[in-house]
């Protein structure tokens, strides 16, 4: 018995204890998830259109008033980050609080504000991108990918 | 000298007896069932610091303070202080060790680092290397957190089987004779990976580790679970004990009403919103200081078994998506 | 009507981001999501299906972070007709600039003013 080096559970094959494990863990609960998500990233969207509309009732044209409408969005999702909000709605919105663009602006604060204790330039000057850096590389990349097969096709 | 039995475990002839135990925690775990076993309570999650790795250290240095108290041992007493905890180089018990002034050797095992220490501490003491040991083991949610996954105020969901990082230390003394409850037999755990690769679901990563050990140390000593008044595992949280207790039933070892799990004791599951249970570094140690020492000590408890579980992945292999290998070490303490 | 649509279009796109979340692997974060958005979003753009739901839904459609995309991939495309190659470079910069520069502007604002909770 003592000489029993290799244990028996290591013949038990990944794919196997795979297989257990989903037996065991406990499901996402993805109506709820998705129920929620649904209604909290419908009403960030519906924030979103109230401040549109009142800006292009101050007279803007409709691309301006998108753009002071995404600056306006982007404030407050940074305020609500920096209040402690923001993850507590994300806690219950999950993708309806991260795919807005207040979600975008909570990626930035979040690593930011924990980091300035890391100093101004490798604390928030470098962590703000952790999550926001990623977007804008393929955002940009696809922008460009995008204009130059315009440019080739047209 | 020690005794080796079988291929990973060991008998200790001159038992190393703990002496003292000293606890802090933070809040939550404050608020949570074992409240009142704990000796310091943490107003706020920074006690008193500038960040949260310096509140992670202060909780090291002073639990480890607290346990020299207890017993008025003094620092230049000790000769040797074992500490770690989850950070990377873990410089949070190296910081500690500044405050301590006594030899210091370092120890990474993950969360199981608790039984690590007061394995290599029984050792020390056993093999005739040392008198005096303090053993010191602890985490912090927030850096744990920061470091594994996501910024604190990050708004992401955590899935029904994550587990939550124990924001508390603990520390024991140990030495080669008075009054208290003794280490008898200890069982160096194997790395065991089956595979698992989600950094959110700690306990199947370590379940198998956990079983692996557990079975050695029946095998090696001969004992059975049935032997034990309370098997006691670091932290698996809830889905990590049920896949254990299936491990173990499968190779034919039934784990029933003397197994529990620190990560399912430390906080009120229905109540507070930590998913699984605890983890972490502190998930053992302040389980094992707070509750479980005071009751072999009493007397309520003769021999209790305790195998600490650590995942050993960190957030550069997740995220190159190695597997997550697992490991545990038994210690068995016994009242006298 | 237009809250309306702007809530159950908006909404119907965030779901979509949820279901990605809890029904493919573990390694699909927030992260990879609001890329897969900006990306997929610039696409959708680029071949003319998003325009009809920025008409459709308003601030349904370009709150979102498929937005974000949306205004990049129009941005590069008017820059392209009005400089030829050169705008393809500048385009989906300027057209998402005040965007971009809002979210780093009240992100430092927010992360030297707050302190983290919990």
């Amino acid at each position: 018995m003592n000489e029993k080096t290799g244990s028996s559970e290591q013949q038990l094959e990944a794919a196997e204890y795979q297989e257990l494990i989903n037996k065991i863990r406990p499901r996402h609960t993805f109506l709820k998830n998705a129920i929620l998500a649904f209604l909290v990233g419908g009403s960030i969207c519906l924030i979103g259109q109230l401040i549109l509309q009142i800006y292009t009732g101050q007279g803007l044209e409709q691309q301006q008033a998108q753009a002071a409408t995404s600056a306006t969005m982007v404030f407050l999702g940074a305020f609500l980050t920096g209040i402690g909000v923001y993850d507590q709605i994300g806690k219950y919105g999950g993708a309806g609080s991260i795919v807005p663009i207040t979600g975008f602006a909570n990626s930035i604060v979040a690593p930011a504000m924990e980091a300035r204790r890391e100093g101004f330039v490798f604390g928030i000057g470098a962590k703000m991108f952790t999550i926001a850096g990623p977007v804008l590389v393929y955002g940009f990349l696809i922008s460009v990918l995008i204009g130059i097969s315009y440019f080739l096709l047209r | 000298m020690g005794q080796k039995l079988g291929r990973q475990s060991f008998r200790f002839t001159k038992p190393p007896v703990i002496a003292a135990a000293a606890n802090i925690v933070g809040p939550m775990e404050g608020d949570g069932p074992l409240a009142v076993q704990f000796d310091w309570i943490m107003d706020d999650i920074l006690f008193g610091e500038p960040t949260w790795e310096r509140a992670e250290s202060k909780m090291l240095r002073e639990s480890a303070k607290l346990a020299l108290r207890k017993i008025n041992w003094q620092p230049q007493e000790i000769d040797f202080f074992l500490a770690g905890d989850l950070l990377n180089q873990i410089t949070s018990a190296n910081f500690a060790a500044r405050g301590i002034e006594a030899p210091f050797l370092g120890l990474f095992g993950a969360c199981s680092t608790f039984t690590e220490a007061i394995m290599v501490g029984s050792m020390l003491i056993d093999g005739g290397f040392a008198a005096r040991v303090l053993v010191a083991s602890g985490s912090h949610h927030n850096t744990a957190e920061r470091q594994f996954r996501f910024p604190i105020e990050q708004g992401v969901q955590r899935p029904p089987f994550a587990q939550w990082t124990v924001t508390g230390s603990g520390a024991l003394a140990l030495a080669d004779q008075g009054e208290g409850p003794v280490v008898t037999v200890g069982t160096a755990g194997k790395v065991v990976d089956l595979g698992i690769s989600d950094p959110n679901n700690m306990g199947a990563a370590m379940a198998p580790a956990a079983a692996d050990t557990l079975i050695s140390h029946f095998q090696d000593t001969g004992t059975a679970p049935a032997d034990y008044d309370l098997i006691l595992t670091g932290d698996l949280g809830t889905v990590g004990s049920d896949t254990l207790k299936d491990l173990m039933r499968m190779q034919g070892y039934l784990l029933e009403g003397n197994y529990c799990d620190c990560g399912t004791l430390i906080y009120d599951l229905a109540r507070q919103d930590v998913h699984a249970g605890g983890s972490g570094c502190g998930c053992s140690s302040v389980v094992f200081t707070g509750s479980i020492w005071k009751q072999l000590n009493e007397g309520r408890y003769r021999k209790v078994l305790l195998a600490a579980t650590g995942a050993l992945m960190s957030s550069t292999s997740s995220q190159q998506g190695e597997t997550i290998p697992g490991i545990a070490h038994v210690v068995v303490v016994e009242s006298r | 009507m237009q809250f309306l649509l702007a809530f159950v279009i908006g909404g119907l796109i965030c779901l979509i981001g949820q279901l990605v979340m809890d029904l493919t692997r573990a390694s699909i974060t927030p992260a990879h999501v609001l890329v897969g958005y900006v990306t997929g979003g610039a696409i959708l753009s680029a071949l003319g299906l998003y325009e009809p739901l920025v008409k459709l839904a308003g601030a349904g459609a370009t709150i979102p972070l498929s937005g974000f995309g949306h205004s990049m991939a129009q941005g590069a495309i008017r820059a392209v007709q009005s400089r030829g190659l050169l705008g393809a470079f500048a385009g989906g910069v300027e057209s998402t600039a005040v965007g971009i520069v809002a979210a780093i502007i009240f992100g430092y604002a927010a992360a030297v003013l707050f302190n983290p909770k919990e």
